[in-house]
């Protein structure tokens, strides 16, 4: 019999604008010492049916219309609230996606660990403590007892992961329910918590239920997987089944969204449109202090008509490198040569003459277009302050500019709160070719996206690379992502470039210890 | 730590400077002076009083001699009770007008954290609306209008209350510091309900519930303390604006504070009364501003590790 055995759940949100099925009669099951995966996109529903039989989506808005959810016999849907709770965190724990704001900021590593042990097994806080360190340890924190009274702000994303996932684990519960757990990691930090999962899953026996967009993760540790769009479940079966064989056309769609193959190689005549010699970008951050050196000692040359590629993990300086290109950082040293005139001597006026030959495109739509401007005014904006075009060409140039980026011409009066996320990145897009820019920063343009979306906003950019003759410098931690755009690759670590080379042949013959690492953490490797 | 309050109160500094010097030429400005008086003063007595209190300088003599005196420490005689001075004014009524501050203050926060942490668990229903009304209606009542209607339902209707009187009658302090602390009770009142709907949609909120914590432990433990971060660094200048507010509770309620000097010297042209009464409520209001500061950023465990890290 199934740990787990949701029938028929449906969960709807009412509001003032009318009742939103969110859940729609789903099913699916958990087995025993099992990994099931659920994949959607935002807002398929994936992550509501997981809160609702625990109790956790908060009423109003929140109804559950019908269904059973069946764990160890018992129907969790028929519990009182009191009945859950003591089912919460001892039998059915739970791990989220953003470990940044998952762990209470104002409460010891220590004192949140132990929180479950005394409320649900009445320990007793030593006891507790000696327990918690063991786990921390098997999870792999370095200094335990350290850990216990550190604050959460002193680990890093992948560090309070583990945190987090020694947290859910302390209870051993019989089901985990993970949402997302690596999705704000970097690639080789998702590798190592994907592993470390799938080492205590067989070695605590416990059933995971593994919520993920992103059907590439879990092509390597699911057992079974249900596909889920729109509250519905569309598919569900072996993952061998699923990459086979997909039988729903969202499935197919899924699966060929997934970022793979490479850029076909083009024959790029080495004409570099920038190049950067002995750069250093340093921090420091107060006075005294030893600098940061985000950038440290990187000379790269980018061709023109070239998608370089550059790649890193978080903190590794790809996005500092981006920035001082573009002059919005100061530098500390080196040369920038943009068409054979060097940046680093430009102040003021020409500096500003320069800026609309560079742009930039960043990773959060939600966060870089103003909230406050419509489609309109942020597309004008950048059009006007540089006189490229008079008060009467103004409207011609936006209609324009809207269907190159493929947004509707209808959609000019709206503000950004009134657009998905993909959409969100195609009129950042369009802001950022406005000014008919010759060189491109793309900053993580696509991380923050579904996969799907990530998929036509790929196929986006590619174009309009080719139809602006574009130059661009693609920003990136996900390697896949990386292969299917760019030209050329530069990997980054610490500050420096470790190595630099065409797509084909980093993929295929890196030199550096460090490409190999993040080339191996690719996950999809049974996907592909 | 050190490093942040001494920058902190060289900061202040310049404040209060600027905040005497205007004091000083408006307090001047204003027609009248302290021995003015309907019946007629000879002339030589009027000038020796003037000369004694050096009020024949030149303006800007005066105001030197001032600033020097002040640097001292010593804020002057008083010009309307001779032979006592200012500093002994003030301090004869600080303990009094602190006493019903403190007092006002605590009614304040128990009222005040209480409605609105209530009101925080249950947004847009009755249990949201209810004190979030009475505290809109707290802050739109002005005490001279909340302290007779008090006395009025409290002293005499039905006879509960002492109503007037500090101190000689037990009870009389009651009625006074609900008047005074109902206003500040209602904003924070707010500022709980913000704080803690804010935190109450964190993720982390999530987390505590998904291990099974049953919810007054979810509040108590895991929001409350992020929750009530804007509460407690409101509540220094509270504490300072209770002080220097109080002037009007103490009138209707006949308490022999700091406020009622305050009042009387303006009345009476008292240069040095008024002076030396703004120059110390300011500096309180500034030590409490750094006080709760100091505090907000102890309880952020982010910000509490960059003070023990030598005040960078």
């Amino acid at each position: 019999m199934a740990l787990l055995n949701v029938d028929n759940l449906s969960v709807s949100f009412v509001t003032r604008n009318g009742t939103n099925k969110a859940v729609d009669n789903v099913s699916f099951s958990v087995e025993e010492r099992q990994i099931t995966a659920i994949i959607g996109e935002s807002g398929s529903g994936k992550s509501v049916s997981c809160y609702a039989m625990l109790g956790l989506v908060p009423s109003p808005p929140g109804r559950i219309d019908g269904g059973t959810a069946h764990f160890q016999g018992q129907d969790l849907l028929a519990l009182s609230e009191g009945e859950l709770r003591a089912i919460r965190g001892r039998d059915i724990a739970m791990i989220f996606q953003d470990p940044m704001t998952c762990l209470n900021p104002f409460m010891k590593i220590g004192d949140q660990l132990i929180e479950p042990l005394t409320l649900h097994k009445g320990l007793a806080k030593g006891p507790a403590r000696e327990q918690a360190m063991a786990l921390l340890d098997e999870v792999g924190i370095r200094d335990p007892q350290g850990a216990m009274s550190a604050f959460p702000h002193e680990f890093s994303g992948g560090m309070r992961q583990r945190v987090m996932i020694a947290m859910a684990l302390i209870n051993e519960p019989k089901l985990l329910i993970a949402d997302e757990p690596t999705t704000a990691l970097d690639v080789t930090i998702q590798a190592q918590i994907l592993k470390l999962i799938a080492e205590l899953q067989t070695k605590r026996d416990i059933g995971v239920l593994f919520i993920s967009h992103d059907l590439a993760v879990v092509s390597d540790i699911a057992d079974q997987i249900v596909v889920m769009e729109k509250g519905k479940v569309v598919e569900s079966g072996q993952p061998k089944a699923i990459f086979g064989n997909p039988q729903h056309p969202y499935t197919q769609k899924l699966l060929a969204a997934i970022p793979s193959g490479q850029k076909a190689a083009d024959t790029v005549v080495p004409d570099p449109l920038i190049s950067i010699e002995n750069l250093r970008t340093w921090f420091t951050p107060t006075a005294g202090a030893e600098p940061v050196k985000a950038v440290d000692d990187v000379s790269l040359q980018i061709h023109r008509g070239e998608v370089l590629g550059l790649v890193g993990e978080s903190g590794s300086g790809k996005s500092t490198l981006g920035r001082s290109i573009l002059r919005l950082v100061p530098m500390t040293g080196g040369q920038i040569s943009f068409d054979g005139i060097e940046l680093s001597a430009l102040e003021g006026r020409s500096l500003k003459q320069f800026r609309h030959r560079m742009q930039m495109i960043f990773q959060d739509p939600y966060a870089s277009l103003n909230p406050r401007m419509t489609v309109y005014d942020t597309l004008a904006e950048p059009l006007l302050l540089h006189g490229l075009v008079n008060k009467a060409g103004l409207e011609q140039a936006i209609r324009e500019l809207m269907d190159n980026v493929g947004l509707a011409r209808a959609f000019v009066r709206k503000y950004p709160h009134e657009f998905s996320g993909g959409q969100r990145q195609r009129i950042a897009i369009g802001r950022a070719l406005a000014t008919r820019p010759e060189f491109i920063v793309a900053d993580e343009p696509v991380s923050a996206l579904d996969v799907t979306i990530q998929a036509q906003i790929l196929d986006l950019l590619a174009d309009l690379t080719k139809e602006y003759g574009l130059t661009m410098l693609f920003i990136s931690h996900d390697l896949a992502v990386i292969r299917q755009i760019a030209d050329r690759i530069a990997v980054m670590y610490h500050g420096k470039l470790v190595e630099e080379g065409a797509t084909a042949q980093v993929f295929e013959t890196p030199q550096q210890d460090y490409t190999r690492s993040l080339l191996a953490a690719i996950p999809g490797a049974n996907a592909a | 730590m050190l490093r942040f309050m001494f920058i902190r109160i060289l900061q202040a500094l310049p404040v209060i400077f600027v905040v005497i010097t205007a004091t000083f030429f408006l307090v001047r400005s204003a027609p009248g002076g302290p021995f003015d008086q309907e019946k007629v003063v000879i002339p030589e007595v009027k000038q020796a009083l003037e000369a004694q209190y050096r009020l024949d300088l030149p303006l800007h003599e005066q105001y030197f001699a001032y600033l020097g005196d002040l640097a001292q420490g010593d804020l002057g005689p008083s010009f309307k009770y001779p032979g006592r001075s200012v500093n002994e004014i003030l301090f004869a009524g600080l303990p009094v007008t602190a006493e019903l501050g403190l007092y006002a203050l605590i009614i304040a926060l128990c009222i005040g954290v209480t409605a609105g942490v209530f009101a925080s668990l249950k947004p847009n229903t009755a249990q949201d609306y209810v004190p979030m009304s009475l505290a809109m209606i707290g802050i739109c009542m002005p005490s001279f209008l909340l302290g007779p209607l008090l006395v009025l339902v409290f002293g005499i209707w039905l006879d509960w209350l002492p109503i007037t009187g500090w101190g000689d009658i037990p009870g009389d302090k009651i009625l006074p510091a609900v008047t005074l602390g109902s206003a500040y009770a209602a904003y924070i009142a707010r500022l709980s309900r913000a704080g803690m709907l804010e935190i109450l949609s964190q993720d982390y909120i999530r987390t505590a519930r998904a291990k099974g914590l049953p919810e007054w432990r979810v509040v108590t433990q895991h929001a409350l303390r992020g929750g009530l971060i804007p509460v407690i660094a409101f509540l220094g200048p509270a504490f300072a604006g209770l002080l220097a507010g109080s002037f009007v509770v103490e009138t209707i309620f006949q308490i022999p504070g700091l406020g009622r000097f305050y009042v009387q010297a303006a009345f009476n042209r008292d240069y040095t009364m008024i002076l030396g009464t703004t120059v110390f409520l300011s500096s309180l209001i500034v030590f409490f501003n750094l006080v709760s500061d100091i505090i907000a950023a102890w309880l952020n465990p982010r910000l509490r590790q960059q003070f023990q890290g030598g005040g960078s």
